[in-house]
Formats: C-alpha cells, sequence, structure tokens
C-alpha cells in the first residue's frame, strides 16, 4: 500500500494530479470501513490530508462561513457561533454516528462520499452552499444542488480537492432538520429532510428518497405560492415528483414517501395555504 | 462482593481468545456455500493463487465420523456430497497471513447443483421440498391437561389470535473464536465458549480421539446468551482439522459478518391460541399450537420446542389445555439457543393474547390476570402443582404500583386526546421461567463438581460452568466462602479445562447458580468431612483442616465432590410430557410506558419497571444486571431487531443494518426483586439469566398497542410495520 | 506480497514509542498486533460497535477507522494507561463496585469514551451521558449501571465523597 502524506496544499494538489487513480483520503471514517475485509483496497495510492493543518479551521469572513476542506463534524458542533447562525448544521452533526464519528468525519468528506443517506449534506443544501474545488489547473466553485448528476456520480476531478465550503449568511425566518433512523444513535437515516426559509426563498432538501440527496422544486413551490394543504397526503403528489425512494434492506419506499409526507405537513404546518 | 475477575476487564488484562500470545501460527478461514440446497458439482480453486502455500481441509480429512455429536448426529463437519444451506461449511484454508487466507477463501467456488428449497418454515412443504421424515417436521411434542375440544365447546366466548415473531441475533460484542495446536500428541482447543464438554464431545467424536489426547479450555467469553452453547463446536472442529493438518497452531476468528451471517438465532416462531373463556375472563380451555423454524439441522431445536410448549399456557390456571408444537426443517442457516430458549417466543404469543382477549371481553388486562394467576395448590399445563408460596398477584401489584400503571393510564387518556403527534400507552405482561433443564434433563445430565483444599488452606472450586459476563465466577465464590466460612480472597475458581475440572454440565438454562451453584455448597460440605470435621466447623477451622491435610498427605490434596441429585417429589414422563417441568419457576411482572411518534411510526420505551421473585436473590448487583440487560435485549427484540431474509441466510448482517439498543435508546429499567427463598437451590436462589427476555417484548407491543389503537401480533414492531397497521386500522 | 513495514513515532499511554508495521494497517491493529495491547478489543471492525475506541489527543475515534500511519506524532491513549501509578482510575473504581463491566469486551472502549467526556464536562445530565456512550454498544448491561458508574466517578472527580446509591446496588426493595 502506498500512503502519501503531503505537508501542504500545493504538495496535495501535486501528487494528485500525478497519481491519476489516488484517493484523497480525510478522516477516514467512509473510506476504511470494511478495510480488513477489501485486502485490494490495501494496494490502492491513498493520499492521507492530515497534515494539511490549513484546511482544517472553520472561519467566518463578512457574508460567509467557511468550512475548511477538512473541519469536522465536531468542530461546528463545538463552534458557538454556528449553532447561532447556522444551528442546522449542529443538529445534523450531532446526529452523525456517534462521537468518534463527528470527531473524525469531515463535511467534504460527507458531500465527496456521496451517500443518497447522507447526514450532512441536506443541510448545507438547504443552506445554498457552495462546494469550492482547487486543482493544479485551479479554483472552480459549485452550488451544492448542482454538484450530484446520479448515484455516486459528482462533478469532481480525480485531481481536484474540496478545499472549503462556503456558506452563504442570510437571515432565516424558518429552518428544520429531521433524521428518522431505526434507533436514536448510530442509525443511517431512512428519511431526512432540511428546510429553510430566508430572503432567497424557500428550500427544501430530501436525503434517502433518491439516488442522490436532492433539492425538492415542487414542494418548494407549493411553499412559495401558499396553495392549501390540509393534510399529509395532500403532499404525496408533489413529493412524487421530486423523489423517487426505493425498496431497500433498511426501509420501503412507501414508508419514506408517507413520512417525508407526514414531517413536512407537521413541521411546516404554519405555513401550508396561509 | 465485587465481580471476581472486574480488575482484569477493567485494567484491559483480560485476554479473550483473540488476545492469546500464539507463536508461528496460521490463520484459519471457512469457505461456504453459496446455494441453500443442492449437489455439490465440483469445488473450484482460483488460477491465481499458488495453493501450494496455503493448507486445505475437506471432508476427507475428518479422521472420524463426519458429524458434529449433538442431539441428533445429522450435522456434518464440513459438507461432503450436498449443501442444506448457504453458509454451510465446505472447506477450511489456513495461511500465516490473514489478508491472504481472506482473498484466497474468495477465491474458491463451490458450484452447487441447486435443488427445490424449503425456506417458508409456515408454510406446507411441496413433495420436492421435503426433505426430513414425510413432512420436514423435526419434531413433534404434545402437553394434554383436561378436555380442551368439551371446554371450547361449552366456553360463553372463545377467543382465537396467531401470532409472530421474528430471529433475534446474539450480537455478543466478542465474535466467536478458537484456537487449536498440538502439545504432545494431545489437541489443544481454546477459545470462547458456554460448554466445554460439548466441545470436548464434539472433538472426541469427529476426530476419534478419547479424552486423554484432547483438551479443552474455556477463555474468558465476551458475552454468549446462548450463541456460544452449541456452535463453538464447529469452529473448535474446524480450527482443530487446519491444526491436524498443518501441524501448526490455527486460529480461526470469526468477523462480524461472518459471525452475524453464518451462527445461530433465535429460533423464529409462529403460535395460534384458541381460548375459552367464562364472561368475567377465567380460562375455561387453551388450545395452543407453536410452530418453530428449526433450519436445516436439528441442533437443539426438539428441546427448544419443548421449553417453548412448557412456557405457552403462561403462568395461570386452566383445567382444560391442548398445546401441540412442531420444530420444521427448513433450508435456513440452522437456530440454536438463545437466552429464553422457546420461552419468549410463546410467551410473547401468550401475553400479547391475553390483551387481546381483554379487549375483546371488554375487561381489564389487569383483572384479566389477577383472576387467572396460578395460585399455590393450582397446576400447570402438565399436571405441575406449585406450591412454592409466592403471592403472584402481588409481585403483579408491585410492579404496577412502581410504575404507577393506573395513574399513567388517566395521564395518557389526557395526553392522547391533545397532543398533535404523540402517543403513549402503558403495557404488562405476567410471565414465568422454569430453571435448569427441563423435566428429567438434569438426572441425564449427572453433573459432578469438585472443591479441593489447597495448601494454604484456601479452597479451589473445579467446574466445567464458565463465566460469560452473569456473573458464575462471583456467585461461586460467594457460595463456597460463604459455606466454609471462607474470605472470597480464600476461594479459587479453576480455570474450565477439560483435564482439570469434572464435567458439572453446561452454562445455560439459567441453571449455573441454582443447580450447580448447589453442587458448589455440597462439595465444600464434603471436603469439609473429607479433612475430618463436622458440618458446623467453619473459617479458620477449615483452613487449619485443610493444611493439616496437606502436610499429612502431601501431593494428595483433599477433594469434596458433589454429584446431582432430583430434588426429592419432583417426577417427570417424558412420553406423556406430565408432571414436573422444573424443579423451581421464577415469576415476573414488567410494566412499561411507551411513546409513538405518529409522524414517523416510530415507538420508544420511556419506561420499564421489572419485578420479579427469583427466590433468594446471593449478589443484587449481578442480579440487577442480568435484569436490565435482558429488559434492553427484549425491548430490542420486540421493535428493531429484524433479520432480513435471503435464500435462508440473514442479508443485513452487519450492525448498521441489524439494529441494537444503543445507550441513546434505553429507558430507566427499575428493577425490584420479592425474595422467597427456594430450599433446593443454591443459597435459596432460583435460575434468573433468562427471564429477563420473556417479558419486555410482550409488554412493550401491549403498550404500542395501547397508545395506537392497533393490534400487532408480530414482533419486530418497526415503524413500516406499525404504520402499515396503522393505515389499516383507519381503512378498516 | 508481504508490505515493507513502515515505522513511526506516537506517544502511547505517556511514553513516546516508536513501531515498526506493514502501512495498510490500522491503529487497531498496530496496537494489538505490532505493539502487543490487547485491551483494545475489536467488535466488527467496520466502525459500527466501538468496541475498538482508543483517545487520539484526547479525542475518542474508533481504531479500526485509522491508518497506523495517520498517528504519526500523535497522543494516543488506550485503557492500559488508565490507571495511573498502579492507581485506578476513579471511573475503573466506580464500574468494578456498580457492576458495570459485566463480559469485559465493551469495557475498555467504555472507559475511554468516558474519560473523554468528564475531561470536557465535569457534570454530565444522564441525557450527556447517554449521548457521549452512544457510539459503544454493550449487549449485557443494558448500559444503565454504565451510566450510574459514569455519574459516580463524576461526582468523585469533581472532589464529592460519593458513594453508589442503594438502588444502583441491589435495585428496589
Amino acid at each position: 500500500m502506498n500512503v502519501l502524506l503531503p505537508d501542504t496544499l500545493p504538495q496535495a494538489l501535486e501528487l494528485l494530479s500525478q497519481n491519476g487513480d489516488a484517493v484523497p483520503m480525510a478522516g477516514g471514517t467512509d473510506l476504511m470501513v470494511h478495510w480488513h475485509v477489501r485486502p485490494e483496497a490495501h494496494q490502492h495510492t491513498f493520499v492521507d490530508l492530515s497534515r494539511l493543518e490549513a484546511l482544517k479551521p472553520l472561519s467566518w469572513t463578512a457574508d460567509m462561513l467557511v468550512l475548511g476542506g477538512l473541519t469536522t463534524y465536531w468542530d461546528v458542533i463545538r463552534d458557538e457561533r454556528t449553532r447561532e447562525e447556522f444551528p442546522l448544521l449542529v443538529d445534523a452533526a450531532r446526529q452523525v454516528g456517534a462521537i468518534q464519528i463527528q470527531a473524525r468525519g469531515t463535511w467534504a468528506g460527507n458531500i465527496v462520499n456521496a451517500s443518497p443517506a447522507a447526514d450532512g449534506v441536506p443541510v448545507l443544501m438547504a443552506y445554498d452552499a457552495i462546494v469550492v474545488l482547487e486543482s493544479r489547473r485551479g479554483r472552480e466553485q459549485v452550488p451544492l444542488d448542482r454538484f450530484y448528476s446520479g448515484y455516486k456520480q459528482m462533478r469532481r476531478r480525480p485531481d481536484e480537492l474540496i478545499v472549503a465550503i462556503h456558506v452563504p449568511r442570510r437571515r432565516y425566518s424558518y429552518q428544520v432538520f429531521e433524521k428518522v433512523g431505526s434507533r436514536r444513535a448510530q442509525a443511517i437515516a431512512k428519511v431526512g429532510l432540511a428546510v429553510t426559509r430566508s430572503d432567497a426563498g424557500w428550500r427544501v432538501v430530501a436525503a434517502s428518497v433518491a439516488p442522490t440527496i436532492r433539492r425538492c422544486p415542487t414542494v418548494e413551490r407549493l411553499l412559495e405560492t401558499g396553495a392549501a394543504v390540509a393534510s399529509p397526503s395532500d403532499l404525496l403528489p408533489a413529493i412524487a415528483q421530486d423523489v423517487a425512494p426505493i425498496d431497500d434492506i433498511r426501509s420501503t419506499a412507501h414508508y419514506r414517501t408517507r413520512v417525508m409526507a407526514r414531517l413536512l405537513y407537521h413541521d411546516l404546518r404554519d405555513f401550508w395555504g396561509k | 462482593m465485587l465481580r471476581r475477575e472486574a480488575l482484569a476487564k477493567l485494567t484491559g488484562r483480560e485476554r479473550y481468545v483473540d488476545d492469546l500470545p500464539l507463536d508461528d501460527f496460521l490463520w484459519g478461514m471457512t469457505v461456504r456455500s453459496p446455494a441453500p440446497r443442492g449437489r455439490i458439482a465440483s469445488v473450484r480453486f482460483g488460477k491465481d493463487i499458488d495453493w501450494s502455500r496455503f493448507v486445505v481441509v475437506d471432508h476427507r480429512d475428518i479422521p472420524g465420523p463426519n458429524v458434529v455429536a449433538l442431539i441428533e448426529q445429522d450435522q456434518p463437519v464440513l459438507a461432503a456430497e450436498s449443501v442444506r444451506h448457504v453458509h454451510e461449511p465446505v472447506l477450511l484454508l489456513a495461511h500465516r497471513s490473514r489478508a491472504a487466507v481472506r482473498s484466497a477463501a474468495r477465491a474458491v467456488e463451490v458450484v452447487v447443483a441447486e435443488e427445490p428449497a424449503a425456506l417458508d418454515f409456515r408454510a406446507v412443504p411441496a413433495p420436492a421440498q421435503i426433505q426430513y421424515g414425510k413432512d420436514n417436521v423435526l419434531k413433534h411434542l404434545k402437553i394434554e391437561k383436561g378436555d380442551v375440544e368439551r371446554a371450547l365447546a361449552r366456553a360463553p366466548v372463545v377467543v382465537a389470535g396467531t401470532y409472530e415473531t421474528g430471529a433475534q441475533e446474539h450480537v455478543y460484542l466478542e465474535t466467536q473464536g478458537m484456537i487449536a495446536y498440538l502439545e504432545g500428541g494431545v489437541l489443544v482447543v481454546k477459545g470462547s465458549m458456554q460448554c466445554p464438554y460439548y466441545v470436548l464431545k464434539a472433538l472426541q467424536h469427529a476426530l476419534g480421539r478419547d479424552e486423554t489426547r484432547v483438551r479443552v479450555i474455556q477463555t474468558p467469553t465476551g458475552g454468549g446468551f446462548g450463541g456460544k452453547e452449541e456452535f463453538p463446536s464447529h469452529i473448535a472442529l474446524h480450527a482443530a482439522l487446519l491444526a491436524l493438518k498443518s501441524g501448526r497452531p490455527v486460529k480461526l476468528i470469526y468477523d462480524r459478518g461472518e459471525d452475524m451471517a453464518a451462527t445461530t438465532k433465535r429460533h423464529p416462531a409462529l403460535v395460534r391460541h384458541r381460548t375459552g373463556l367464562a364472561r368475567d375472563g377465567r380460562l375455561l380451555a387453551q388450545d395452543i399450537e407453536v410452530v418453530i423454524d428449526g433450519g436445516a439441522y436439528v441442533t437443539l431445536s426438539p428441546v427448544v420446542l419443548s421449553r417453548a410448549i412448557i412456557h405457552a399456557a403462561g403462568p395461570y390456571a386452566c383445567d382444560n389445555v391442548r398445546i401441540t408444537g412442531r420444530a420444521m426443517f427448513t433450508n435456513a442457516v440452522p437456530f440454536g439457543a438463545f437466552r429464553g430458549f422457546g420461552a419468549p417466543q410463546s410467551q410473547f404469543a401468550g401475553e400479547r393474547h391475553m390483551d387481546v382477549i381483554a379487549r375483546t371481553l371488554g375487561v381489564d388486562p389487569v383483572e384479566l390476570r389477577r383472576v387467572n394467576l396460578l395460585k399455590d395448590g393450582q397446576t400447570t399445563a402438565t399436571g405441575q402443582v406449585i406450591r412454592d408460596g409466592t403471592d403472584r398477584v402481588a409481585v403483579m401489584e408491585r410492579a404496577l404500583e412502581l410504575a404507577r400503571y393506573r395513574e399513567k393510564g388517566h395521564e395518557h387518556a389526557g395526553f392522547n386526546a391533545t397532543h398533535p403527534t404523540m402517543r403513549r400507552g402503558m403495557g404488562l405482561a405476567t410471565f414465568y421461567h422454569g430453571a435448569g433443564f427441563t423435566g428429567g434433563g438434569e438426572a441425564a445430565l449427572k453433573s459432578r463438581l469438585r472443591v479441593a483444599g489447597r495448601a494454604d488452606g484456601g479452597v479451589e472450586v473445579l467446574s466445567a460452568n464458565i463465566e460469560m459476563g452473569q456473573g458464575t465466577l462471583t456467585v461461586f465464590t460467594e457460595l463456597a466462602a460463604n459455606r466454609l466460612g471462607l474470605e472470597p480472597d480464600d476461594v479459587i475458581i479453576a480455570e474450565a479445562d477439560t483435564t482439570r475440572v469434572p464435567n458439572s454440565g453446561p452454562t445455560v438454562a439459567s441453571r449455573t447458580t441454582m443447580i450447580v451453584g448447589g453442587l458448589v455448597e455440597r462439595a465444600c460440605d464434603d471436603l469439609r468431612r473429607r479433612v475430618g470435621l463436622d458440618d458446623a466447623s467453619r473459617g479458620q477451622a477449615v483452613k487449619d483442616a485443610i493444611r493439616r491435610w496437606h502436610r499429612e498427605h502431601p501431593g494428595e490434596p483433599p477433594i469434596g465432590e458433589a454429584a446431582y441429585e432430583r430434588p426429592p417429589g419432583i417426577e417427570w414422563d417424558d412420553k406423556t410430557y406430565r408432571g414436573d417441568a422444573y424443579g423451581a419457576f421464577a415469576w415476573a411482572a414488567y410494566v412499561t410506558e411507551v411513546e409513538v411518534d405518529l409522524r414517523t411510526c416510530g415507538a420508544r420505551v420511556i419506561d420499564f419497571v421489572a419485578v420479579q421473585e427469583v427466590g433468594k436473590v446471593l449478589n443484587p448487583t449481578l442480579a440487577r444486571g442480568q435484569v436490565q440487560g435482558g429488559v434492553v435485549q427484549g425491548i430490542g427484540w420486540a421493535l428493531m431487531e429484524e433479520c432480513k431474509w435471503q435464500q435462508g441466510a440473514m442479508a443485513n448482517n452487519q450492525l448498521t443494518n441489524y439494529l441494537i439498543p444503543t445507550s441513546d435508546d434505553v429507558p430507566p429499567v427499575r428493577v425490584a426483586f420479592v425474595e422467597n427463598p427456594y430450599p433446593h437451590g443454591a443459597g435459596g436462589a432460583k435460575g434468573l439469566g433468562e427471564l429477563p427476555i420473556d417479558g419486555p417484548a410482550p409488554a412493550v407491543v401491549n403498550a404500542v398497542a395501547r397508545a395506537t389503537g392497533t393490534d400487532p401480533r408480530a414482533i419486530p414492531v418497526t415503524p413500516e410495520r406499525l404504520m402499515e397497521l396503522m393505515e389499516n386500522a383507519v381503512r378498516g | 506480497m508481504p508490505d515493507l513495514k513502515t515505522k513511526l513515532a506516537l506517544e502511547l499511554n505517556g511514553e513516546s514509542v516508536e513501531v515498526a508495521f506493514a502501512p495498510h494497517k490500522t491503529l487497531l491493529e498496530v496496537l494489538r498486533e505490532d505493539l502487543g495491547l490487547t485491551g483494545t478489543k475489536h467488535g466488527c471492525e467496520l466502525g459500527e460497535c466501538g468496541t475498538c475506541t482508543v483517545l487520539v489527543d484526547g479525542i475518542p475515534v474508533l481504531s479500526c477507522l485509522v491508518l497506523g500511519l495517520a498517528c504519526a506524532g500523535r497522543r494516543v491513549q488506550t485503557v492500559e494507561g488508565m490507571a495511573a501509578g498502579g492507581r485506578l482510575h476513579p471511573l475503573q473504581e466506580a464500574f468494578a463496585e456498580l457492576g458495570a463491566a459485566q463480559c469485559g469486551y465493551c469495557t475498555p472502549a467504555f472507559l475511554l469514551a468516558a474519560e473523554a467526556l468528564l475531561a470536557t464536562n465535569s457534570t454530565p445530565t444522564r441525557d450527556d451521558i447517554k449521548q457521549a456512550l452512544s457510539g459503544n454498544l454493550c449487549r449485557c448491561t443494558g448500559y444503565i449501571k454504565i451510566y450510574e458508574a459514569v455519574e459516580l466517578a463524576a461526582a468523585r472527580m469533581r472532589g464529592e465523597d460519593a458513594r453508589p446509591t442503594e438502588e444502583s446496588l441491589y435495585g428496589r426493595r
């Protein structure tokens, strides 16, 4: 096995540009799963990012929160200001696995792992986060809601690293995050939902109901227009437009759809049809 | 007294099997069947691997009969011509590198010419699926008391119901594992196990060795719950075969995925009730049918079925009872021992059915139980007269009082009428568990135990009963110290090594404290007599006498012995299933409060009270731990633990997809004991280990039913299943 | 096929150590196989059970999900380092008194996760404890004795003369 340990970001980008199939590793909480039963993975080249101190801290500018490429859930949980301005980030971070995962798992890692059941991605997307990618060729910024193109498909080239995630600072008049698992801790989401409302409008983001985490434009429109909704089942047609849940080992499509409708209905009771 | 081995466990010094130092050893690995049934057409070895570097074992390497000796001699050590279930072991590999042996195992292809598999134990098998007898029934059992048909015909009300329980995975935190090596001509096998003599017997049988050439040693065992009762024999044989063929030490440790997929689980069950009742709820007739899924080999299924049917009628008096039981052969991975051993399945059905009856008759579930709970002088389904002086209604009342059952009922009415998305409810279960082997089982075991006097005047207890977290070492220490008036430090418990300890029977069936503990006491008495003392001698006098013996008989320590003797007045007829099924029953009433979120249909237990009568409580801290652990395991079984099946094998064999409760899922579990010493149990104790898993599932599901107005008949009551029930209730 | 060994230095239970190991090994494997510290257990090696928890720079991590290589220069703490100078850590004492270790297999990990909690929160509520330990599975105790032991240890570490409650030892009468 080959583990490359760059000390600086330029070194890391150089290594990625030279090794076409090298895999960047941040907290390792996804990459290392099943490690002992995947001896073939031991033959890969990994670029261990743990020495890139510059990517670790989160910071604030006048108009955004900047999560570093290596900022962990734990960093966010401990940040008072995030708790005040972006409480959903803290809510979601606290529901990722348990402390052992929160302490090592990174937001950028959660994005590139591209699980449809990710806990960190829905809240970032509901806050209109922007993914900042960098390679030796330069930087590009991609809005998170346009980052995924299909199951585990995304707009990141092999030589690019997520070096930052920008979260625009806005005044939110409403925000909620819901994660439905089969137990209270250490659960994988069967349904996830992040909803925000700001001057930019409503954002409704759903997890575990489609091949990727995605926004729900039809439901967002319903909220914008103030259409009358008298029960969870009134939301089902809109939900059907936006998501495509499946039956799998963790739950059923029927359950996922119904729970999404009920959460939306009850959480947003004050907004439907007013 | 503190747990005997607490310090070793708290400092990281305790060495479990995978922690033992081992020089120059090979890692073992098992190659398994990909198909549920068929003929092995060929075994293909991948071309990219230099197989000369691997030790390869198949059925032809087995020196004796190719069978893992247990109740029936039907299960092969390694499949020869055909396979009966997915994951059936076919081939063994060993190599110095764990990664290499893993890769190699994946490079072996077992090609099976498939035949029709029987995968649903509830369905009548098609002719092509029949593989055992004429009908795939592994075992039939029947209990009859009075005249059920007549009583049902005359009963003013008859209530019927069908109930189902799912398989449950043990999830002991230490996965199964064994090491095997040769020491001179002696084969030594060490590992995580509940029953060293089961392992010894299996090794002797299939390897054709007498007991002088095999030695089995139990290592500290990281949880068992029945999962390490019969299964370790398989791993022991596999490790031994690799060690014998290679001449090197072999370590065979399952990882979690293999452990969950290939080892036994709790038997799934289907139970039908037809109950005749008087208008006031008195039981007039109980007609019960219990069907369990045995899986592809007999394993312990007949005995599990036996305990299931004996407990099926509940702790109630009824003059007319008929209970039939069937264990079905299927091509599922074989099911096996799991804490409770059939009783949790049949009592889930029975206690859920009591609430269904109460609702049908419009009577209070508490009153229904009050009028029917056994009173001294009344008999169980097998005709056993209960005469232990325990007030079972008082046990129930204590639980109701601690849980504030009635007050909470009123509070919930208000809460449920006003809360937009939450519903609460209380649930009750009253139940019992018989300790020790069923019927004549203890007499047949002929357990023996020794207590030896040491040169320093202390004693050593020699028993085959093992510590797996439940507290055997501590309780045996206390029993011996109390009996002889010694300090706990004067007592040593021998390592469970079959070359040193006699066969005091398996560590199962809630028998260790009550029955084997009694042997500890009697062996202490025998030792005292052996060194010339009377039964009243204690403490220093005992130590002095033992030391004196050593001076007078150098190299020949004094030994006290005890063998099992049936308590007086116990009679059992295995042919008619009549008589005293157990020496003693422990009794309990569990009450729980549940909250259901109508948005997600998730049910959460928010309060739990467990009251039980288990004779005298010997070590309250250990006893409370056993109850709380059992309750939480039962809550998991009721609400979240679900095996998803594919071709008769577990498809969700990871801890992210088979969920057990975490610390965040657990309610307060308040434990209370009503004490009523049992004269034939060690120190007055009855068995305790299994009782706590019998009650939580029905109590929790009864509470869910109350909270939601639904009528769940099957567990686990997952959110998905509850959603369906609630939608059907609205439609219906 | 044997990987060349790599070497690194780290601080282990307060002492500087150097260790050579195959580079693909996880911290769990390095601790157990190359450093001989078998107090750290494995329950799934998939990051699901918490049994392999150790502290890296004071923070609980799953040693099965961390490459040994990533621990160069880090401060690693295992259960073997908890008892200092022959004296048990208050958590170890409380676990013993309350019977919070049963089969003992998950115990080292619980002790370390609890130690990390108490290092940052000397007065944890029951809910704080439940959450801090929710990444560690236990199948024997039902967790309740573990909460009680953490509470007892926390009180003693605050300097209180705390004793186990009657109920925690004996249950309800």
